[in-house]
């Protein structure tokens, strides 16, 4: 074992005691998942992940998964974080109604991998991000119409549905 | 013709050039847009989706038992182990005990499966900087393993052979003694690897310094597998998160820190070392009972957020599931180390020359239907 797992991580009460002193608004659930999760307003993201980042009792430096979502109503991303000192792990959950022009602040000045990864969620689900140095589609060809992973895309030509 | 190369006058542009979609070099159907100033590279941006499936929406209309099927088209040469994780993901949701033997058979073929991958990688990586004997050479071992695994599920690259509750089938009476003579037969074989490539000081000149990822860099682009551990990131999911069997074993994470092409090399050699140690471990002790355990036929998750993580041949692939309650997830997504991995190629690329991007490349090991999901 390395040098860096001698560290202990916070337990999920701890880690929600300190995290909710930052940004009392948040909301913290462990129902029906693994994780500690969190949910907060698209205003406060961009805040929330840099202290996440380079708090020294957190230290999440490492976004392991970034996940667009489509909740029927809502559409939302789903951040995955790791702390490789620590090994502790959080999710963060950023929810909006608007689905005509769905907006969050970009983490890839605080993570570099979210640069790809927001341009997937863009992609697919036309969330954009502000900040993005380079927002683009990035599997679909540009001129494609909708985004595919949303639940009410419709393409009845490339679509087999059972 | 210019004939005083020292002449301040002649003006030199950038410009940009096309790198695939159909090259050697890339691996599969990737373009790559570089843009270079002579022989410099001064950016290199990806153009993916030339073979994207949208795998993650086929998995929104399929069973958990379809899902299994479609992951071993995303990496195909680690498809026993991404098969691995959605059982798993399953497995855990369901709160199912699979027996003993599954997880030991699973680990060895887990290991096998790494072996087998990392053997294809080191012939196309000598390949790429110019060495075509190694492609035989790597050819040569993989095909002892394809043999093994057709011999046991039947099919020799995408196996299949995982379903949720255990395996398709028991192994073959050969398994144990085929996999012991591979071992042992690959035990003489992977130094004749050090003395053909490592060892060799052209492939040396072109690897060491080469496309250098910090450790810092390594986990803010998120890489892992083999790219991160190069750079002295310990990131092996084995370790820091074990699944089946891998808390009864012993074996090093290979580390180093020099976060070069060279080390990123050394990284996967080194691996095939601990890979054949951790299934020797467990060759002899393949514990006896059922190799599966019953599901029911059509398989409902709870509601809820699942999540696993496995490490494959090429690093962390992440298994998402959010269910609904029913037999079909309400959205699945594959966390893949390709992706970030790849990300990380401008990074390491530019200022470098044209066949330094090519030699770095070969050391990220992407495989493009684990991007293009």
């Amino acid at each position: 074992m390395t040098k860096e797992t001698k560290h202990l991580a916070m337990t999920n009460n701890n880690l929600q005691t300190l995290i909710s002193g930052w940004i009392p608004e948040l909301e913290f659930t462990e129902e029906n998942t693994q994780f500690l999760t969190i949910t907060v307003a698209p205003e406060q993201l961009h805040g929330l992940m840099s202290q996440l980042k380079s708090n020294s009792e957190t230290l999440f430096d490492y976004l392991f998964c970034l996940t667009g979502m489509d909740w029927g109503k809502e559409l939302g991303v789903i951040y995955h974080l790791e702390s490789t000192t620590f090994r502790h792990q959080l999710v963060v959950k950023v929810n909006t109604s608007d689905r005509e022009n769905p907006t969050f602040d970009s983490v890839s000045d605080i993570w570099k991998t979210a640069d790809f990864h927001e341009m997937e969620v863009f992609d697919f689900f036309g969330v954009t991000f502000s900040n993005h140095p380079n927002l683009k589609r990035l599997f679909m060809p540009e001129n494609w119409e909708g985004f595919p992973l949303r639940k009410d895309y419709v393409d009845e030509v490339n679509m087999i549905i059972k | 013709m210019i004939t005083d190369p020292t002449n301040k006058n002649v003006k030199t542009e950038e410009y940009f050039i096309n790198m695939g979609p159909q090259h050697p070099a890339t691996h599969g159907v990737l373009r790559l847009i570089l843009t270079i100033d002579g022989e410099i590279i001064k950016n290199v941006e990806p153009d993916l989706g030339y073979i994207h499936r949208s795998i993650e929406k086929m998995c929104e209309r399929d069973s958990y038992q379809q899902i299994v099927h479609l992951t071993d088209r995303m990496d195909y040469l680690s498809s026993h182990i991404n098969n691995e994780a959605v059982c798993l993901t399953v497995e855990n949701a369901l709160e199912l005990e699979v027996p003993e033997r599954v997880k030991v058979i699973r680990t060895i073929i887990s290991e096998l499966t790494r072996i087998a991958s990392h053997n294809l990688w080191w012939g196309v990586m000598g390949m790429d900087v110019g060495a075509l004997t190694t492609y035989f050479y790597g050819f040569r071992d993989r095909e002892l393993i394809n043999d093994i695994f057709e011999e046991t599920c039947g099919a020799r690259l995408t196996m299949n052979y995982n379903i949720p509750g255990g395996l398709m089938f028991d192994i073959h009476p050969n398994f144990v003694k085929r996999v012991k003579d591979f071992i042992a037969h690959f035990k003489t074989k992977l130094p004749e690897y050090d003395t053909l490539l490592t060892g060799n000081v052209i492939f040396q000149k072109r690897t060491k310094g080469v496309g250098i990822l910090t450790k810092e860099d390594a986990i803010s682009f998120g890489a892992s597998g083999p790219v991160g551990r190069a750079s002295g990131y310990s990131c092996d999911v084995r370790k820091h998160h074990p699944y089946s069997a891998y808390n009864q074993v012993k074996f090093n994470e290979s580390l180093k820190t020099e976060g070069d092409t060279f080390a990123r090399y050394q990284v996967r050699i080194q691996e095939m070392w601990e890979s054949m140690a951790i299934i020797e471990q467990l060759i002899d002790n393949i514990p006896a009972g059922d190799y599966k355990v019953a599901t029911k036929a059509v398989i409902k998750l709870p509601k809820g957020e699942f999540y696993q993580k496995v490490e494959t041949a090429r690093g962390e692939l992440g298994v998402y599931v959010n269910s609904t309650g029913t037999k079909n997830p309400y959205r699945v997504k594959f966390r893949s180390p390709g992706l970030s991995n790849l990300s990380l190629l401008n990074h390491i690329a530019t200022g470098g020359k044209i066949g330094d991007l090519v030699a770095s490349m070969a050391t990220l090991d992407i495989v493009v239907p684990d991007i293009d999901r």
